[in-house]
Formats: C-alpha cells, sequence, structure tokens
C-alpha cells in the first residue's frame, strides 16, 4: 500500500463500529471517521491542487483529525497549525510555505483573516457534509506515489525563521510498521493523547491507531492542571496506553497524584522529547511495576523516533535512561568531527539513515543541506543520512546514551560541559522537582533553574558534591513553576530570554 | 481575600478578578497559571494545595479560591 488512506479504509473495514478518535465532546468511529475525510477529501478537490500545502487552524479535536486524512485524500499535504499560535508566527510560518488554502473552525476564521491570508478559507462543519466523489478520489489516488508528501511539521529554528519539516507517505508508513511491531498496538489499545496535532510525537498516536483499529482519545489539555479529572478521565474511557512529554509524567508524580486515585487500565507508558529524570520515573514504577516503560528517542526529521529503550532494570534516582537502539528498519551511527566513526566508548555526533527520514525542509535548500548529507561512510553510491545535532555515545551495555545537543554543549573555563549532566546532578536533590540549565555566552556563566521545595543553598551543596568544580553553577534561581511551552516541554528559549528577571 | 486578589494579579495581570466569574472555562486560567498561583497560594498562606484540591470548581472565580485557602487554614 502506497497511501496513509489505505491503510484508514482497510481498518475501517475490519472495525467499521469501533471507536477511532475521541474528544471531550464526541467520538467518530471507523466508519464515520473514514467517510467525513472523503467529504473533506472531496471538497478540497475543488483547488484542483496537487502536493500542494494546506494549513489545518483548529483546535485539537476529532474534526481535526478528520481534515488531516480529508487533506491526504485530496492529494495534498497539511500542516496543523497551533490555535492559539501568535497571529505574527502564523504569518511567518505561511510566509515560509505558502498555504493553497487554511480549513478552520467558525470561531477561529477571523483570525486567519487577520493574518492577511488570500487563499481559500474553508470551515470544516461546512466541508464535511460534501457529498464524497469516489471517482475524482480514485483518480487522485491512482496518481499519486508514496514518496509524495503528508505533512509538513514546523519546529521553532534557532534563528526565529521556522522550520517545516516535509514528511511523506512513504516515512509514516515504515514509522508506524515498526511502532506498532513493537509496542504490540492493536485493536485492544486506547491511546491518551497528550502531544498535539502540530508535534511530531503525535505521529505515533495516530498513524499506529489508524493501522490496527485502536482507539485515540484527546486528553484535554487543562486536566494536565487538574490531575484528579485527569485519572478519572483515563479511567472513565479505559486508556490503557500513554506516549507523553516527560513534564506530563512529572506533574503526576511531583504532586504525589496516585496517593489519592489511579488509572485502572493503564499498561503502556512510553514517553519521548525531553530527558526523563529517573526519579520521576522511579515515582511511577513504585506504584505500577508490571506496566511497560519505553524511552524513545528522535528528531522530527526521522518521523518521530530513530532510537528506543525498553526499560528492563533498575536505576538509581539521578541515573541517566539510555536511549538504547536503533528501531528496526531504521539505522544509526556514531560519527566523530573528523567523519569517522567513533570508537565503543567514544561521543561523537549521532547520525540517522533509512525509510524514516524526511525529505528535508520545505523551501529551504540551505537548511536542508547542511544536515542532509550524503553518508560519509559511503562512498560508493548516493545515500542521504541525517545528522541529528545529538551528541550520544555507547554504554557498557552496547546501549547509546545521550550525552546533550550539539548546541548546548559549552566551553567553559576550557572545559567541554554538557549542561544535561548538571541537570541529572540538580534532579536527584531532594526537593527539587524540575530544573533546567543555561548557559549564558555574553556573561561565561552557568545558570540553574529549578522549582522545588528545597532552598538554593541545599542545592548548591549537593551540586558541589557530585559534579566538578568546574560545571558548578554560578547561579541558582528558584521559582514557583517551571514555564512549558505549547508541546508541553520546558520552554528553554524563554527561559534564556528572561533568567535576568526572573 | 485582599492578599488573594494581589496574587492572583501578579499571575494574570489586567483580569478584574473581583468580577470574573469563570476563569477557568474563559481560559483566563491556563494550566500554566494554575500551578503557579497554587505555588503562590501556598507559600503565601502557608496551606497545602493537594491534587484533591485541584479541581476546577475550586478554581471558577477569587471567591471559590479564597474559599478553599480558608476551607485548607481550618
Amino acid at each position: 500500500m502506497k497511501s496513509i488512506t489505505e491503510f484508514l479504509e482497510q481498518t475501517a473495514e475490519r472495525y467499521p463500529d469501533k471507536s477511532a478518535f475521541t474528544d471531550e465532546k464526541t467520538s467518530a468511529d471507523y466508519k464515520t471517521f473514514t467517510q467525513k475525510a472523503q467529504q473533506i477529501g472531496t471538497a478540497l478537490t475543488s483547488l484542483n491542487k496537487r502536493n500542494a500545502p494546506v494549513a489545518i487552524y483548529m483546535n485539537k479535536s476529532v474534526a481535526c483529525a478528520e481534515s488531516m486524512f480529508g487533506v491526504a485524500y485530496s492529494g495534498n499535504f497539511y500542516i496543523v497549525v497551533d490555535s492559539k499560535m501568535p497571529l505574527e508566527r502564523i504569518k511567518s510560518t505561511f510566509g515560509v510555505v505558502n498555504p493553497v488554502a487554511v480549513i478552520t473552525e467558525k470561531e477561529l476564521a477571523d483570525n486567519i483573516k487577520q493574518t492577511g491570508f488570500e487563499g481559500s478559507v474553508f470551515i470544516c462543519d461546512e466541508i464535511s457534509e460534501t457529498p464524497v466523489d469516489k471517482e475524482k478520489l480514485k483518480a487522485i489516488r491512482d496518481k499519486m506515489i508514496d514518496t509524495d508528501p503528508l505533512y509538513c511539521l514546523f519546529t521553532s529554528g534557532s534563528t526565529g525563521v521556522p522550520k517545516g519539516t516535509v514528511i511523506s507517505h512513504k516515512n509514516v508508513i515504515a514509522y508506524s510498521e515498526w511502532v506498532v511491531e513493537t509496542f504490540d498496538i492493536n485493536s485492544e489499545t486506547v491511546f491518551g493523547s497528550q502531544t498535539p496535532f502540530y508535534f511530531s510525537m503525535s505521529v505515533t498516536d495516530v498513524f499506529s491507531t489508524i493501522r490496527t483499529g485502536a482507539e485515540l482519545v484527546i486528553i484535554p489539555k487543562q486536566y494536565f492542571s487538574f490531575p484528579v479529572k485527569l485519572i478519572e478521565f483515563m479511567n472513565n474511557h479505559k486508556v490503557n496506553t500513554v506516549y507523553w512529554v516527560p513534564s506530563a509524567l512529572c506533574i503526576v508524580a511531583n504532586l504525589n497524584l496516585f496517593k489519592y486515585t489511579k488509572p485502572e487500565y493503564l499498561k503502556k507508558v512510553l514517553f519521548a522529547g525531553e530527558v526523563m529524570p529517573t526519579k520521576q520515573l522511579n515515582y511511577w514504577i513504585s506504584y505500577f511495576p508490571d506496566v511497560f516503560y519505553a524511552n524513545l528517542f528522535g528528531p522530527t526529521e526521522t518521523t518521530d523516533i530513530c532510537t528506543y529503550y525498553v526499560v528492563n532494570r533498575k536505576f538509581e534516582d539521578g541515573e541517566s535512561l539510555p536511549i538504547g537502539n536503533a528501531c528496526n528498519n531504521c539505522d544509526v551511527m556514531v560519527v566523530n568531527d573528523e567523519g569517522k566513526e567513533c570508537k565503543p566508548d567514544e561521543e561523537g555526533e549521532l547520525y540517522v539513515r533509512g525509510s524514516f527520514l524526511a525529505a528535508g525542509y520545505y523551501n529551504n535548500p540551505e537548511k536542508t543541506n547542511a544536515v542532509f548529507v550524503q553518508n560519509p561512510l559511503n562512498s560508493a553510491y548516493p545515500e542521504t543520512v541525517y545528522k541529528t545535532g545529538d551528541i550520544v555515545k555507547y554504554n557498557e551495555y552496547g546501549e547509546l546514551i545521550y550525552c546533550g545537543r550539539k548546541d548546548f554543549q559549552i566551553k567553559h573555563m576550557g572545559y567541554r560541559i554538557e549542561l544535561g549532566e548538571i541537570e541529572a546532578a540538580a534532579g536527584i536533590t531532594d526537593g527539587v522537582q524540575v530544573n533546567a540549565c543555561l548557559y549564558d555566552v555574553n556573561s561565561d556563566k552557568i545558570i540553574l533553574i529549578y522549582q522545588g521545595t528545597t532552598e538554593k543553598d541545599a542545592v548548591l551543596e549537593s551540586l558541589k558534591k557530585r559534579v566538578p568544580e568546574y560545571m558548578v553553577p554560578s547561579e541558582i534561581i528558584k521559582i514557583p513553576s517551571m514555564p512549558y511551552n505549547s508541546n508541553g516541554k520546558i520552554d528553554r528559549v524563554w527561559l534564556k530570554n528572561n533568567f535576568k528577571t526572573l | 481575600m485582599e492578599d488573594l486578589l494581589k496574587i492572583l494579579e501578579e499571575v494574570k495581570p489586567g483580569v478584574d478578578f473581583t468580577k470574573a466569574d469563570n476563569l477557568i472555562e474563559s481560559g483566563i486560567l491556563d494550566s500554566l497559571s494554575i500551578i503557579t498561583l497554587v505555588a503562590k497560594i501556598s507559600d503565601e498562606f502557608d496551606v497545602e494545595i493537594t491534587p484533591i484540591d485541584l479541581v476546577p470548581e475550586n478554581f471558577k472565580s477569587a471567591e471559590t479560591i479564597y474559599a478553599l485557602i480558608q476551607r485548607l487554614e481550618d
């Protein structure tokens, strides 16, 4: 099969009446979901475009998911835009990708006008009533190939101009096959979906769901501030699988939530997107020792993930969790500055090759060519690898360990320092709930920012015991609560720009 | 109540908290500001807000938040 929509149809035939996507207000079974997607797809054929960008500016909902598949039916590719995103940022995203149309909700349509967008604006509720034109949709499918784009996902470029990674049907088909086989996703699976549809992690939930007849339940974001409701919601929907950012798992652990209420159906806990602190992971394991835990690792450019580690042994608080080994049908290598493969215990940059690799960045050959390069270990034939910018090394078990970002690696007093190592050390201190470490180039200072119940002096004392003198932060700031970005990760950009005012 | 209004003003400037009575549904208090608010209240009033108290009903308005604090102080 070459199109992701074929997988959807196959599942709809097998499980027509089973719930596919559910949100707080509504739920769609596979038959209805597929039909809605085809109706939206039919409406979009009026654009007469092929492989063109269509923006979806909607709240995370069943209708938003239907629109994503609708765009795929129309032979185009989608860009999900955060409905809370500042209009200026939408403008700069549209500046890069120049969508031919926007699908939105009635209540949000005004915002699109304000960005000065001049293309077609479709209201999802209206176009999802269009009668399906089977012939037109078939003609589109007959022409498409599996390397055609399915979606484009924007990440914040460090320079301020957003970068749009183009992901094809083939990428998602290869990637979701790995997800399904590795984590045994099946028609009994009920995902409690935390990550937004404009974030690469959601790809794992969405496409493994439609391949297998699982159910994806969208957890309303505000429940993460009302965690008792969160658990109640998960239990009502019989959620048995979660794939969350560690920050979301940590909220639960830091509030000692399981003392008060527990998820009843939980079987699998997967996480990715940032480093999972072992202290909070151990909290989860202490309450749910029989649950399956896995640490997934990878960038948007490899669809979502390239390596993973199934937690199979005990970790001390503060010990770092491996990122494991390459996914099936994906290969990784550790390369040093000379472009040679690293020795077993040497640190180097992680490179990835295989079918999970994106084509590159939309309208940005320069950035694409900088990181999608010829495999330095193969000069015999053209083969693209992706340079992740992540520094890794192998441990004594032959598992990869994440050491930090190439751009987080700092030189301080002549030493090469990984800020992540300082964070891990600060994280084990009693009373430190979350922390982030920054390096201010101008003042050549390491700054530790934390949220917790303990005082600064105690954190400093604890760090002095665990890291060498040159890694001890010159400034420690205690804040009432850590800022998070829209993906639910610690907002490091905000911290960097605002730490002086804290 | 005065102290609470001051905290609310700090967390979310520019809202008339004496009148607003749907702080959650209207989105005035989002996930982040609730966590910040809880931390500040715990500090200022020396009360322990447990997950059980973290429900939307307790955060609908300044009044309901104040009632929660009084309950916890007892």
